[in-house]
C-alpha cells in the first residue's frame, strides 16, 4: 500500500496541525472546576477538563503541573483556550505559557469574583472563541505534521503476537515521512531495558534512557517491600501464558518496531530535537499516559489492548486496535481498528500495518474514534508526590 | 492458510499457540511471523491458547528466546513439543 501523503487538519499559528478542533475550558486547580464545567455547560462546543490537582504543590511536582496544563492549552488539537483558577498569578502562568502558541486564550481568576460572576465573564469570552473556531475549516496538511503517541493496556498474549507489531509496523513505515512518534511506559519496560536502551539512535539518547529506568527501578527497589515477582508478571499474565517479565517487556516494547528513539523526554515534556521516535518517562496506567503525551504536543494516539481497555482522552483522540477475536466479539463498540485475523493468519503483520494506518488517517481527519463517540474524556494528572 | 502456533523472530526457541488449546502428539502448523514462512512440529502436552511450546530440545541453564530476545533461564529441562511455562522457566531478573 502506498502511505497517503497528506491529511486533512487544522492549521495552526506556530505552524502545527491539529486533527481536531477543540475550545476547551482548562481549570488550573480542583477548586475551579465546578465553574469550568459551568462555563462548558453555558457554552455548547466548549469542552471542561475537570481534573484533581493544583493546591500547594510545589518543586519539581509542581513544574509537572504547570507543564500539563500549559501543554494540554497549547496542543494543536486546541483551537482557543479558557483558563480559570481560584488565584490570579498561577493562572497567568498558564494564560501566558499558551499564549506563546499564539493561538487565542484568556484566563479568569474566582477570588474576589465568585463563581457567578466568574461563570458570566468566562462564558462570554468562551461564546467569542467557540463561534470563531466554528469557522476554521480543514486543509491538506503534510503526513509529516501527525504527532503520533503509543500506550498499550489490557495485554494479553494476543498484545504481544499482534497488536503491538502492528504498531511497530505503523512506526517502521509512518517514520521515514518525518512524523513524531513517542512511546513511555517505564515501568513496563523492566526486563527489556538494556535493549531498549541500545535503541537509542544517539549515545547521548541511550545514557538518558539507562538513566531514567535507574532511577525508576531505584524507586521501586526502595518503596516496595519485595521485587515485583508478586507482580510483575501478574496472576492474569500467567494463566495467560505470560512467563517472565521480559517476556511481558518484550511484547510491549513490539510497538516501536525496529525504530531508534532520537531523545528521552521528562513527563510532559514537548520534543524539541525534530521529527522521528522519542521515549517518555511515564507511569503505565493508561489515562496517566496518554494526558502526559497530550501535553507534549501528539495529536493522535494508537492504544493497542487485549482484553479491552477502554481510554480516551478529552482533546488527543485514542484509536483502538486489538488482536483478540472475543475483545471484538464482546465490545465491538471499544474498538476501532480489528486485527484478530492475524492470529487466524489471514492477515500478515504488513497488512495490518496498513489498515491501522488508513484506520489512523481516517481519524486524523476528523472521523471519531469509539472513546470520542462514547464520551471518554479521562484527564488525569501525574502526581510525583503529596502535596504541601 | 490457518496456523496452530505463532513464532516471533526466526531466533526463537519457543513459539506460541493461538488455537483454543493443542493436544498431545497433534502435528502443529507453525509460522515464523517474521519472515512468513511455515514449519511443523509435533505437541508432546496439552497447551492452551497464549502459552508456549518449546520448538528445540531445551536443557537447565538454556536461554529462552522469544521475539529474538532472551526471555528467562530454563530451570528444568524441556524436550520439543513440550510446555514452556512457569514450572520450567524463570525470570533472570531476580
Amino acid at each position: 500500500m502506498e502511505v497517503p501523503k497528506s491529511f486533512l487538519g487544522y492549521k495552526r499559528e506556530n505552524g502545527r496541525a491539529g486533527t481536531r478542533n477543540h475550545v476547551i475550558i482548562l481549570p488550573v486547580d480542583d477548586i475551579s472546576n465546578a465553574c469550568a464545567e459551568a462555563v462548558a455547560n453555558n457554552i455548547k462546543g466548549t469542552i471542561a477538563l475537570p481534573h484533581s490537582y493544583g493546591r500547594l504543590q510545589f518543586g519539581a511536582d509542581l513544574e509537572l503541573h504547570f507543564r500539563t496544563m500549559i501543554g494540554t492549552g497549547s496542543n494543536p488539537n486546541v483551537a482557543a483556550v479558557i483558563v480559570i483558577g481560584i488565584e490570579p498569578k498561577w493562572t497567568k502562568r498558564i494564560v501566558d505559557g499558551i499564549a506563546k502558541t499564539g493561538k487565542p486564550v484568556e484566563g479568569f481568576h474566582i477570588e474576589r469574583t465568585g463563581d457567578i460572576g466568574t461563570v458570566m465573564k468566562a462564558s462570554k469570552k468562551a461564546q467569542e472563541f467557540v463561534m470563531w473556531a466554528s469557522e476554521k475549516q480543514r486543509e491538506e496538511c503534510p503526513i509529516s505534521d501527525l504527532w503520533i503517541s503509543v500506550k498499550c493496556g489490557e495485554s494479553d498474549t494476543t498484545s504481544g503476537l499482534a497488536s503491538n507489531p502492528t504498531v511497530g509496523n505503523l512506526m517502521d513505515k509512518l517514520e521515514p515521512l518525518g512524523v513524531h512518534l513517542c512511546f513511555g511506559e517505564t515501568s513496563e519496560l523492566t526486563g527489556a531495558e538494556k535493549v531498549c536502551a541500545t535503541r537509542g539512535a544517539t549515545k547521548e539518547a541511550s545514557d538518558k534512557f539507562m538513566k531514567t529506568w535507574s532511577a525508576y527501578n531505584d524507586f521501586i527497589l526502595k518503596e516496595a517491600t519485595d521485587d515485583l515477582s508478586e507482580s510483575q508478571p501478574t496472576a492474569g499474565n500467567i494463566a495467560g501464558g505470560l512467563t517472565t517479565i521480559e517476556e511481558k517487556a518484550f511484547g510491549n516494547f513490539q510497538k516501536i518496531g525496529n525504530c531508534k528513539f532520537v531523545d528521552v523526554l521528562e513527563p510532559a515534556e514537548e520534543p524539541k530535537k525534530g521529527k522521528g521516535l522519542y521515549f517518555m518517562d511515564t507511569s503505565s496506567a493508561a489515562a496517566e499516559c496518554v494526558t502526559l503525551q497530550a501535553a507534549a504536543g501528539f495529536n493522535i494516539h494508537l492504544f493497542p489492548t487485549g482484553q479491552g481497555n477502554i481510554v480516551g482522552n478529552p482533546i488527543e483522540p485514542v484509536i483502538k486496535l486489538t488482536a483478540n477475536p472475543l475483545t471484538v466479539k464482546s465490545m465491538g463498540e471499544h474498538i476501532d481498528c480489528d486485527v484478530s485475523k492475524i492470529l487466524s493468519r489471514e492477515m500478515n503483520l504488513s497488512e495490518a500495518g496498513d489498515e491501522l494506518i488508513k484506520t489512523t488517517l481516517k481519524v486524523a481527519n476528523g472521523r471519531l474514534t469509539c472513546a470520542e463517540a462514547l464520551g471518554h474524556r479521562e484527564f488525569v494528572m501525574t502526581k510525583l508526590y503529596r502535596s504541601a | 492458510m490457518s496456523t496452530d502456533i505463532i513464532i516471533h523472530d526466526k531466533k526463537d526457541n519457543v513459539g506460541v499457540v493461538v488455537i483454543e488449546k493443542i493436544t498431545p502428539k497433534q502435528d502443529c502448523k507453525c509460522w515464523i511471523m517474521e519472515n512468513d514462512s511455515s514449519i511443523n512440529i509435533q505437541s508432546a502436552d496439552e497447551i492452551p491458547l497464549g502459552h508456549k511450546i518449546a520448538m528445540i530440545d531445551l536443557k537447565e541453564g538454556d536461554t529462552i528466546l522469544k521475539y529474538g530476545h532472551d526471555i528467562g533461564k530454563v530451570v528444568k529441562a524441556i524436550k520439543k513439543g513440550q510446555h514452556v511455562h512457569v514450572h520450567n522457566v524463570k525470570t533472570k531478573k531476580w
